[in-house]
């Protein structure tokens, strides 16, 4: 097949992402030529902040040299700037004469620094703070020169004077309005970084309007203001705003408004020919952060590879200064209005302002100063559009728990020094994950992740991670606001089990099809949750996809670092019986299991059984009354009781016969993480119910009902759902909570996220306002029961999925 | 030169099972004298051999999600191609390959891995 023509005026971030993202999913499609009017490949723009400071080099932000573009068969024109586009004959044509043809076109012209219409702002050493060349400008200019002014108070601006600064100039910054960062930062927020600037010794002027640049010999050499005063300057670096670059795009006769104006697939009023990045208005929003410029490039990719599904719908974007050792922070509406209420914490003293607006019980916008550790955190709950009513009184202190592990007590990623550890399960420093950011070009978390291991493993270093991304990269990056469900698909966990339930697609090819999977087998991320999925909303018609789980939910155990698993059988509610433990110990003798632990959810591990000799083991357990434990599933783990009012003095409540009941009605039933209940039967609580994902307290007058609780790497404690007086209740409620959590919860999100995410007040709506929605919820989770609740470990003892447990061949030594 | 190649590859084949043996997007394990061998059978019905050990921790590969041309390890999720035993970018390290060959059926292997996997 002969392959279309794609020209891309344009060679920064933006177009260069639309390009990687086209590659990888349609290598084939096109021919392509790029067009740049710089002479540099494609560079991380927004690190040049750093470079100015000297903590980078150029060589270091590099994202794609020249070599990828001929790797990937692409075309590339430096220093060449096209003036002309026929739309007619479709080609377009450089300044030198070089022309080229195109099937589809992408307008990637970025956006211009606006240079202050003043007099004399042609002289010599009047820049911008745009590119490598104005960065060499300043570099070069700092070694000869002492004045240095900056007219403008915005985020660029700032990290200009910070970068000269740093290099030893004497720099004054000229602003306009009366706060620094008016866009992103309220009054008090301005002041306290005005504050913390001069402390660093740059010089700040405030409300002056620039009249007039005066110079000497051909160079600047002075600012003169309306007021007539003036200051000193051999460098003047204006920074007070950016253009989108519309002027090709215009003489071509394309729709311009502000920017070209695009439509949710990127395309222009002509069809063939696409805009990316900051030259574009989109919904009437020019873009200037990476973060929504790499979701368009996405979305102009996938519209490019003729994937129709993907659409643009516009981001919520978060700000933070890169200038070291200030934490800052601000997201969204955060001056607030009309109908807005605002949160504050005011601690000057100690350096911390925290701001939070909050409208219809959702946040909408937040500022953070002296410690922005939250702000990913924030920024989620404004995504998601969380009901925050019940954590309002909170909400300001911000998602740390008491007790969280693994941290090290580290809330604040910027005063960490390089060497200390931020991964304390894979041994990742500061320094390691800030270097691989700037030179492997990561935007994301997932890329940190895959790079250097950081967070990859118990997660608890997230927060850490968002933070020293955030900060290398300067709060450009954000996760998109709905995240697809893998990499196989555009469409988000709640897109695809809302498919699944509206066309009732009951295997996972009939979703892969219908949803048009790119990569025809999906990958281990989606495949077991589409899995779960299926068989949660279809527990009668879909069936179970044994090769799509992990291996232990195939094996019935937990795999173990040298390959054997271990075997926990069930202990209804953490009662045994002397029997029960004799046949335990009989097996653990039989099977010569080499270790024999107590849970922690008072159950017991046999740990170290080789998988030949599972079924065996299970079936031995099994004509003894055993049956699996499923400690190894995203399912229904264990009920753990207290002794309760049969011996307790205390106890008001029967709760290991409570426990029993809720184990006996859960037990096999699979859920999107693990889950895990408890029973006390007194407020002393000693069956720790209120960090499970379930938990009842026995009262006097009954059982208080507890939910999304957690005591892993988060600890979380529950949130109260009600009280109930009977057990018939208890009952109804907990299956009720667990079936909405398996029909609403995503893949692999434990209740307490979960819980959060939607808030306390959508559970009490469902679980305990609505009777009948609940009495609803009850029958459907009683009814997938009836298909899930047996005994995995019975049937492969009797020979189900033999081949899992015995080697293809033995080949004789 | 080549004669004696193959006599000694000829000599190396073995018959392990048929594919059926094996699930789809799934493996099986050979016990040999030198180690376990995973034999993995995709949804194409492409069949492939690996030394059952993953260049990480040495995790069982035999027990993964298979996908395409790749095997998700199970203890760390590391992703190794079937085909040349290589780890996925940005991990690094391989795991053995071993030569297949189907016929018909039948499924042989040989105990001779493949180039490109020093030391492993």
């Amino acid at each position: 097949m002969k392959r279309m023509k794609l020209v891309m005026v344009g060679n920064g971030m933006a177009g260069v992402r639309t390009l990687e993202e086209l590659l990888k999913i349609a290598p084939d499609l096109y021919e392509i030529t790029v067009f740049g009017a710089e002479p540099y490949a494609n560079y991380n723009r927004i690190l040049l902040s750093p470079v100015l400071a000297g903590e980078q080099t150029i060589k270091d932000i590099m994202l794609n040299d020249v070599d990828w573009y001929a790797q990937n068969g692409i075309t590339l024109h430096l220093n060449k700037k096209i003036t002309r586009i026929d739309r007619k004959n479709r080609t377009v044509h450089a300044e030198d004469g070089t022309s080229a043809a195109y099937d589809r076109l992408i307008l990637a012209t970025g956006s211009n620094p606006f240079m202050l219409p003043v007099p004399g702002n042609d002289l010599q050493g009047v820049i911008s703070f745009r590119d490598i060349h104005d960065v060499d400008a300043m570099i070069e200019a700092s070694a000869k020169f002492k004045h240095a002014v900056v007219i403008g108070g915005g985020l660029l601006g700032l990290e200009a004077a910070n970068g000269l600064k740093l290099r030893g100039m004497d720099v004054t910054v000229v602003h306009l309005p009366q706060s620094l960062m008016e866009r992103q930062l309220d009054p008090t927020g301005s002041q306290m970084l005005q504050k913390s600037l001069e402390d660093k010794g740059l010089k700040f002027l405030m409300g002056k309007q620039t009249e007039q640049l005066i110079g000497k010999e051909g160079r600047v050499a002075a600012v003169r203001f309306k007021d007539g005063s003036e200051v000193p300057a051999d460098l003047v670096v204006m920074a007070v705003g950016i253009r989108p670059n519309t002027t090709l795009a215009e003489s071509a006769g394309i729709h311009c408004n502000r920017g070209i104006v695009v439509n949710d697939t990127m395309q222009t009023y002509d069809p063939r020919v696409y805009a990316i990045g900051e030259c574009v208005s989109h919904r009437g929003i020019a873009y200037g952060l990476v973060a929504p410029l790499f979701e368009m490039a996405k979305v102009c990719a996938n519209h490019l590879a003729e994937y129709g599904i993907g659409r643009y719908t516009g981001s919520v974007t978060s700000t933070k200064l890169k200038v070291t050792g200030i934490e800052l922070f601000s997201a969204g509406d955060y001056l607030g209005g009309e109908g807005t209420d605002n949160l504050l914490l005011s601690d000057p003293k100690s350096g911390l302002y925290k701001k939070l607006v909050l409208k219809d019980n959702k946040l909408v916008g937040a500022v953070l100063y002296g410690e922005s550790a939250d702000g990913n955190w924030y920024f989620k709950l404004m995504r998601e559009g969380t009901d925050v009513s019940a954590l309002r009184n909170r909400l300001l202190f911000g998602e740390t728990h008491l007790g969280d592990a693994g941290h090290g007590g580290q809330s604040k990623a910027a005063a960490m020094q390089d060497s200390d550890q931020v991964c304390d399960c894979n041994g990742v420093c500061k320094g390691a994950i800030v270097k691989a950011i700037v030179t492997k070009g990561l935007f994301t978390l997932d890329d940190v992740k895959a790079h250097t291991k950081a967070a990859a493993s118990c997660g608890s270093c997230t927060g850490l991670v968002e933070q020293i991304l955030s900060h290398t990269l300067g709060g450009e990056y954000s996760a998109p606001e709905a995240k697809p469900l893998c990499k196989c698909t555009d469409y988000t966990h709640d897109q695809v089990r809302a498919a699944i339930r509206e066309q009732k697609l009951t295997s996972i090819p009939q979703v892969m099809s219908q949803l048009e999977w790119k990569r025809a087998d999906g990958c281990p991320s989606c495949r077991p949750a589409l899995n779960y999925y299926l068989i949660s909303t279809w527990p009668r018609e879909a069936k179970d996809d044994y090769q799509s789980r992990f291996i232990n939910e195939r094996a019935h155990g937990n795999i173990q670092k040298d390959g054997t698993y271990s075997v926990i059988p069930r202990l209804w509610g953490g009662s045994v019986t002397v029997d029960q433990l004799r046949t335990i110990a009989d097996a653990a003798e039989k099977f010569k299991v080499p270790e024999v632990k107590l849970t922690g959810g008072q159950r017991i591990d046999m740990l170290g059984v080789k998988k030949e000799d599972l079924p065996e083991m299970w079936g031995f357990l099994a004509e003894r009354g055993l049956v699996s434990g499923h400690a190894y599933g995203k399912a229904l783990r264990t009920v753990k009781t207290c002794v309760g009012s049969d011996w307790c003095r205390f106890g008001v409540q029967d709760s290991t016969q409570m426990g029993i009941d809720l184990e006996e009605m859960t037990w096999g039933s699979w859920t999107p993480h693990k889950f895990k209940m408890a029973v006390s039967g007194c407020p002393r609580n000693c069956a720790e119910a209120t960090i499970k994902d379930f938990g009842v307290v026995g009262i006097d007058s009954g059982w208080e009902l507890h939910v999304g609780g957690n005591g892993g790497v988060k600890v979380r404690a529950t949130d109260l759902l009600c009280r109930v007086a009977t057990r018939e209740e208890v009952l109804e409620y907990a299956a009720a909570f667990m079936q909405i959590y398996r029909e609403e919860a995503r893949y692999l999100e434990r209740t307490a996220p979960w819980v959060e995410r939607v808030g306390l007040a959508y559970i009490k709506a469902r679980v305990v306002d609505d009777a009948e929605g609940r009495a609803a919820a009850y029958q459907r989770f009683l009814e997938s029961q009836e298909i899930y609740k047996f005994d995995p470990w019975a049937e492969r003892a009797k020979g189900v999925d033999k081949h899992e447990f015995t080697p293809l061949k033995v080949v004789a030594g | 030169m080549t004669a004696v190649v193959e006599i000694v590859t000829q000599e190396q084949w073995i018959e392990v099972g048929s594919v059926s043996d094996i699930p789809k997007d799934g493996a099986r394990v050979v016990k040999t004298p030198l180690g376990d061998i995973a034999v993995f059978r995709n949804m194409q019905d492409e069949i492939f051999a690996l030394r059952d050990q993953c260049p990480h921790k040495g995790g069982p590969l035999s027990q993964g999600i298979i996908y395409g041309k790749t095997v998700a390890c199970p203890l760390h999720n590391w992703n190794i191609a079937l085909d040349t035993g290589m780890a996925v970018a940005p991990d690094e390290g391989c795991a053995a390959s071993f030569p297949v060959r189907v016929e018909g059926e039948t499924v042989f292997l040989s105990l001779t891995p493949n180039e490109g996997c020093p030391g492993k």
